[in-house]
């Protein structure tokens, strides 16, 4: 089924993404195309199979809960758009 | 020596017999580099007094203790720009990182740093790594060597044109679904992925962080094997680093492939392949039979849902990863009176199409309502894919088949996103498994190199480098440059 306008509004405003109204139409055209071929999982026999996250075989990689070094609060700032010298500093987040 | 297209193995010789230094092949890496930089566009940004510093320390290294020096003391060698190297640029090729100068170094590179390699510069590549031609790059395409109006593949589209120029004998990138591979075919050298943990993500800016690993580019198979024992290994800064010891591939490359028993997937060797591609492939199947191998074929059924799958995978992971591009504490910010709008101009501005167009797959296939029948399935699927190899290597000890469908094609020919993607059809189930995976050069068709990938079981990366040097030693494809090398 593909994508209304509106779908494609509430998938671009879920990840925050400002799109104008010609590339909300363009994407959303191109994503029905792939979510098309994406429709060929549809095919595969998948019960009793679980689910595979991630492939290295590792479980719970833990270290010792101790202080170590880590980046200073100057340098953690070098690279923001705007500080106070030592915070990071943001709009206001409620109007 | 004449060094345009010398291997890092005759470089580190030269610099034992003391035929050359350090800096003298840095300036000839400088040269090769400004003479044909201005038509390929490999480069981002050059990272000249780093290089300088380099210079001096392997020079210090190789007067201390020349046999204790590693392999690639004293090597120009090229980064991608997606490997953080603290105090450099490190743009992941988007306007969004455009300034971003990482406050640390990522551990491969700190390992190439500290093991006296030169690093001449940052690679090109596609925007946050996702493309198949490096036509995605907010800094402009990459030419490919043999043909600068043709793509070199991508992601690592720019430190594969690094390496098939002779500017430099070794680059490193990252492989998510072929972009080491792909590229390594397309321009005629060697590219390696290694094993999923292998080497450490740690300081790599994430696509998909299940899928993503680092590798090299070389002009020969052992020069690649000792670019990927310089990074591999166990780091604690990489929660899914392997911890296991690393098999040694180099001295795996004398041991040829007699009695070896290889799998010829027949869903590789399908439809969709160029005729130059399947000849060139099958001719190399010859020789490694000639060689002593057993030929098998075999069958990878769930093949053709690799596409699929991975096209939920990565893009759902990449949306998360992603979503850290919020202008607020790195990167660029527009700025707008609400903070919603500051982030839907900062990061609408920012990513180029294919981001974008990645980060909505994903966001779509994560969201309410569709979670169960996209990410979920993707994920089952992908188990099914894994398993399936694992049955075949329970036959055989590595697969053989092409690396990409077709030979390098021209720029701006291949505008739909999907008949792009299907460029990594070959190289994508090697991803979703995690599993060791080489491109090596075996021929030209219409003129343009073919790769040649040999897959091998998870942990086995040595058993992929004893292949391809037996297929190496056994024909003369990899002394084949790129017509720009030579011609001054």
């Amino acid at each position: 089924m593909p994508l209304s306008p509106d779908d494609v509004a509430h998938v671009a405003m879920l990840a925050r993404l400002g799109l104008s109204e010609e590339e909300r139409h363009r994407i959303g055209l191109q994503l029905d195309v792939i979510l098309e071929h994406i429709s060929a999982l549809e095919r595969a026999d998948i019960s009793d199979i679980p689910e595979t996250a991630q492939v290295g075989n590792l479980v719970n990689v833990w270290r010792d809960d101790e202080p170590a070094p880590s980046l200073s609060q100057q340098e953690a700032l070098v690279n923001a758009p705007d500080t106070d010298g030592e915070y990071f500093k943001v709009g206001a987040i409620q109007e | 020596m004449s060094c345009a297209g010398a291997t890092a193995a005759e470089m580190a010789a030269s610099l034992r017999a003391g035929q050359t230094t350090p800096r003298q092949l840095l300036d000839h890496a400088r040269a090769q580099l400004s003479r044909l930089d201005g038509r390929l566009n490999a480069f981002l940004a050059h990272t000249d007094d780093l290089a300088d510093r380099q210079c001096e320390r392997a020079a210090g290294m190789l007067a201390d203790d020349p046999a204790g020096a590693g392999p690639l003391c004293g090597i120009p060698i090229a980064l991608k720009d997606v490997l953080c190297l603290a105090g450099y640029p490190t743009t992941a090729g988007s306007r969004i990182l455009e300034d971003f100068r990482p406050p640390y170094t990522a551990t491969a590179v700190q390992r190439l740093l500290d093991a006296g390699a030169v690093p001449v510069g940052k690679t090109n590549c596609d925007e946050f790594a996702m493309g198949s031609s490096t036509e995605n790059s907010a800094f402009g395409a990459v030419g490919n060597p043999w043909d600068v109006e043709r793509v070199p593949g991508g992601s690592s589209g720019g430190s594969a044109a690094a390496v098939a120029s002779g500017m430099v004998p070794i680059s490193y990138g990252t492989d998510t679904g072929g972009s080491i591979r792909q590229p390594a075919a397309l321009t005629g050298v060697v590219g390696f992925k290694p094993t999923y943990g292998r080497v450490s993500r740690y300081g790599l800016i994430a696509f998909a962080s299940s899928l993503d690993q680092i590798g090299p580019f070389a002009q020969t198979v052992e020069d690649a094997a000792v670019a990927y024992v310089a990074v591999a290994g166990h780091d604690p800064r990489d929660s899914t680093s392997v911890p296991d010891p690393v098999d040694d591939p180099v001295s795996a490359l004398q041991l040829g492939v007699d009695g070896i028993r290889l799998g010829i997937p027949r869903e590789y060797m399908g439809a969709g392949l160029e005729p130059g591609v399947r000849d060139r492939v099958s001719e190399a199947i010859a020789v490694l039979e000639g060689l002593g191998a057993s030929i098998e074929e075999v069958s990878l059924p769930s093949t053709d849902l690799g596409l699929s799958t991975y096209y939920i995978i990565a893009p759902a992971e990449c949306s998360s990863n992603l979503a850290r591009y919020d202008g607020v504490r790195f990167g660029r910010r527009v700025e707008r009176p609400s903070l919603t709008e500051t982030l839907l101009r900062t990061r609408g501005e920012g990513f180029g199409p294919e981001v974008e167009r990645r980060v909505m797959l994903g966001t779509y296939a994560l969201s309410s309502g569709y979670y169960d029948a996209y990410y979920r399935r993707a994920q089952k699927v992908r188990t099914l894919i894994a398993r399936e190899f694992d049955s075949v290597f329970e036959r055989v000890d590595a697969l053989v088949c092409p690396t990409s469908p077709k030979v390098a094609f021209t720029m701006g020919t291949i505008q739909d996103p999907l008949e792009m993607y299907l460029n990594d059809a070959l190289t994508i189930p090697v991803n979703l498994a995690g599993l060791p995976g080489i491109s090596l050069p075996c021929g030209l068709s219409r003129e343009l190199p073919v790769g040649l990938q040999v897959i091998a079981p998870r942990l086995r990366d040595a058993r992929v480098f004893q292949v391809a040097r037996a297929y190496e030693q056994a024909t003369q494809w990899h002394a084949l440059r790129a017509p720009m090398v030579a011609s001054a």
